[in-house]
């Protein structure tokens, strides 16, 4: 087992920041950066998992429950996850309208030309 | 879940992308029930896969639904990405490993949150709402912010406002 779960977590992480940094496609890109957050979420969940443990709510009958600090702050996340999200593509709907066009290379070729 | 990413990175119609990403949530939100974190799965499968994937067609519903073909090849990318893949594993080497219950994440604060001092048997609930509770304050004024933001793009311009 070891450091597998690490692993999955990167290569969907590096996956995100691919999609992110090489399509100029936005709403591609900001799906991409939805994919490295979720990322994110394995990666503060995967070492609060105790094997052996159940979920963090108390019961007779369970001593070793998984960590429960990271489930917390992950609920946070992804709240703030689906607002950044909405707030993204409202800016993308914006540029759409002002320039006719998502493509990031479109977009740049009509701010050169005018 | 990586094959469903793998077949998104190549796809050009957008919609099957967003439709791959949502699948992609549900994924997600499994491996997240069975690494026990419930709370967290529940919000995923509906945050992640409902309200993004309806937001996201909302936003395509607007928009053109065709990707158009790259014009650059994507080597710099490539090639950056695969950099931070290396210097991230070479860091993940030095974790402690899967499940270890002596690591440090095990030993801080959470055998006091387990010891259920405010009486709420979901541990989580008692954390998020009494131990940590300004987390969600800032969080209600992200999410405030956002909708504010939201709202100051897309409102209807009045005829006397409107751009030339």
């Amino acid at each position: 087992m070891g450091h597998f779960a690490y692993i999955v977590t990167i290569f969907l992480m590096v996956a995100g920041l691919f999609i992110v940094i090489a399509r100029g496609n936005l709403i591609k890109k900001l799906i991409g950066l939805g994919i490295f957050q979720t990322s994110v979420y394995l990666l503060y969940v995967a070492p609060g998992k105790l094997l052996g443990g159940t979920a963090p709510i108390l019961a007779a009958g369970y001593t070793v429950y998984s960590n429960p600090l990271p489930h917390v702050l992950i609920l946070t996340a992804i709240v703030v996850g689906v607002a950044t999200l909405a707030l993204g593509l409202a800016l993308v709907v914006r540029i759409r309208e002002a320039y006719g066009s998502i493509e990031e290379d479109e977009i740049l070729g009509k701010e050169g030309g005018a | 879940m990586a094959l469903t990413v793998l077949v998104m990175i190549p796809t050009r119609n957008l919609f099957a992308v967003i439709v791959l990403s949502g699948i992609y949530s549900f994924l997600m939100a499994t491996a997240l029930v069975a690494l026990d974190a419930v709370d967290v799965a529940m919000t995923e499968a509906s945050v992640g896969a409902g309200i993004s994937t309806v937001l996201l067609l909302g936003a395509l519903y607007l928009c053109k639904g065709e990707e158009a073909k790259p014009v650059h090849k994507p080597w710099l990318p490539l090639a950056v990405s695969i950099s931070v893949a290396a210097l991230l594993v070479y860091g993940a080497l030095g974790l402690p490993e899967f499940a270890d219950p002596s690591a440090p994440i095990h030993q801080h604060v959470v055998p006091r949150y387990l010891q259920n001092e405010v009486d709420v048997p979901n541990v989580v609930t008692a954390v998020l709402a009494s131990f940590r509770g300004y987390d969600t304050l800032g969080e209600t004024t992200v999410v405030f912010t956002a909708g504010a933001g939201i709202i100051a793009l897309l409102r209807r311009r009045k005829p006397r406002d409107a751009q030339p």
